[in-house]
């Protein structure tokens, strides 16, 4: 596609801090490039507004390629904007049209609360995380993993859900701003392979108790989250989740499992 | 949620069968209503019980379900949108709400009968075969009509009158009434609507599907949410357009 230069609205979300109560601003961008990416759109529209002597717009990035879920924002009510598998940093401004007026949110939950315009606090996903997110006992070098035989139907499926990168975008489009998709793809990451199968019902109730304690919604099964994850996550892994944590609770009930 | 939506499936599914009888012989349906109401152990009532705790159940888990998420999301977004987001699994709240005053007045209209109190004295004599309409030329697999008249003098026995369902619900849906039956076919519709997110949605939630699986559910949700729209809602089609007719008169009462 050849490149161009179009003139945009972007109506921002700014909030000083979380006490702060937040409203709209409109800035008028002209001769914006579309080969520039969607962030960097939004440094040149800091730097005019730095020069006009205001203060930066604070949005979160890093890696900048797409891998480390640090980008966020919810662009026209869909986070990272609504082309598939792409995080906001990976979106380009030729997926918008010259007077095209783009509404940029930070993410809406109650768990993730804005610290500053379109900076959200993602803490309780680490906490999730923390609650079971990894494997205790020692599972070797390099050179053990080869010694276990996984099945490569097996391997793929770890790997797919491994592929989150715990950016949140799951819980931001969700109607009710439930974080099963993530939560299910690093019980299920782990699950499934023969080294985190031994704590399999503990890491379940854990990890889900953990969501559940963090005050996310719940699931109704509408998908949305699959559609925006930027990795392709599949809602299978919620499926597998709820299996793991229901056999886990029974288990849990028989007193087969002790005190997670 | 989907625990007590399993029970409410297979009642529907067998409510649905059960009425499908109105387009046979009249005995048929009026001989089915008679073991249900006769069931043997006070079953009926057990079957009422657990179909009460059933939508008892799956309301105050739909309530919970709904402030729980509101309380996840309290600020809403400005632009809103969705990628996928079905029409169904999107307005399960509100199809779930409409049927929930749709069960109440269904009860009252059939089973309490308090809408049309002289549906109650409506009364037939069973027939043990079909004559009049209806191709079936068997007895009914209930076994009522043989139950009945070895009581007493066949064929004239009195012992042979039962509530006349049939013409209850040819009544309950005549072109007198179009707006009680417009107002189950709507119904119906939203139940159509319920069901096609609500079957699929069961079976993620108790973790009982994977990637082959679910394109499979999803399917068959469809089918089942269709095949129970067009099975409940021929009846009252059926009543307006005349093709099911009552055999009994209905008497003014009183």
């Amino acid at each position: 596609m050849s490149e161009r230069n179009i003139s945009i609205t972007l109506k921002v979300w700014r909030q000083k801090d979380a006490d702060s109560a937040g409203a709209f601003e409109t800035y008028r961008m002209e001769s914006v490039s579309t080969s520039s990416s969607f962030l960097e759109m939004l440094d040149l529209l800091n730097e005019q507004l730095i020069e006009e002597d205001k203060d930066p717009i604070a949005f979160d990035h890093d890696c900048r390629e797409g891998i480390c879920g640090m980008c966020s924002l919810v662009i026209n009510g869909i986070p990272h904007g609504k082309n598939k598998l792409q995080t906001t940093c990976q979106l380009h401004m030729r997926s918008f049209r010259d007077g095209d007026t783009i509404t940029i949110e930070p993410y809406r939950s109650k768990p993730f609360p804005v610290t500053r315009d379109l900076v959200v606090d993602r803490t309780p996903m680490d906490t999730i995380m923390q609650a079971g997110g990894y494997v205790t006992q020692r599972i070797g070098a390099a050179q053990d993993a080869n010694a276990l035989p996984i099945s490569k139907e097996l391997a793929d499926k770890a790997m797919d859900a491994a592929a989150c990168i715990g950016c949140g975008a799951c819980v931001a489009v969700c109607p009710n701003a439930s974080a099963m998709l993530f939560t299910s793809a690093k019980v299920s990451q782990l699950n499934m392979l023969p080294q985190g199968k031994p704590e399999k019902d503990r890491r379940a109730l854990r990890m889900v108790g953990a969501m559940d304690a963090a005050g996310f919604g719940n699931c109704t099964n509408i998908g949305e989250c699959e559609a925006a994850c930027p990795k392709g996550i599949s809602l299978d892994f919620i499926a597998r989740m709820n299996r793991d944590y229901a056999v886990a609770s029974v288990k849990q009930f028989l007193g087969m499992v002790g005190s997670v | 949620m989907a625990l007590s939506g399993l029970v409410l499936v297979g009642f529907v599914c067998g409510h649905m069968l059960g009425n499908l009888q109105m387009f046979l012989h009249s005995d048929w349906i009026n001989e089915y209503a008679y073991k249900l109401q006769h069931l043997p152990y006070g079953l009926l009532w057990v079957v009422r019980t657990v179909m009460l705790i059933a939508v008892v159940a799956h309301v105050i888990t739909a309530v919970m379900l709904v402030l729980e998420n509101h309380r996840a999301r309290p600020e809403k977004y400005v632009a809103r949108d969705t990628l996928q987001a079905s029409f169904a699994s999107r307005t399960m709240r509100y199809t779930g709400f409409i049927l929930f005053f749709f069960i109440i007045f269904h009860l009252m209209h059939f089973t309490i009968q308090n809408v049309h109190p002289e549906f109650k004295d409506l009364e037939v004599r069973l027939e043990g075969v079909s004559g009049s309409h209806g191709s079936l030329e068997s007895r009914t697999i209930w076994g009522v009509y043989d139950k009945l008249s070895a009581h007493g003098e066949f064929p004239e026995s009195e012992a042979l009158a039962v509530h006349d369902v049939y013409s209850m619900v040819a009544i309950g849906f005549s072109p007198t009434y179009w707006y009680v039956s417009v107002f189950y076919i709507i119904s119906m519709g939203l139940l159509c609507y319920h069901l096609m997110h609500g079957i699929s949605s069961m079976f993620q939630s108790l973790g009982l599907r994977n990637a082959i699986w679910r394109v499979r559910l999803d399917r068959i949700a469809l089918v089942i949410s269709l095949v129970v729209f067009v099975g409940f809602a021929s009846i009252p089609v059926a009543c307006l357009t005349g093709l099911i007719e009552p055999i009994t008169p209905l008497v003014a009462v009183h």
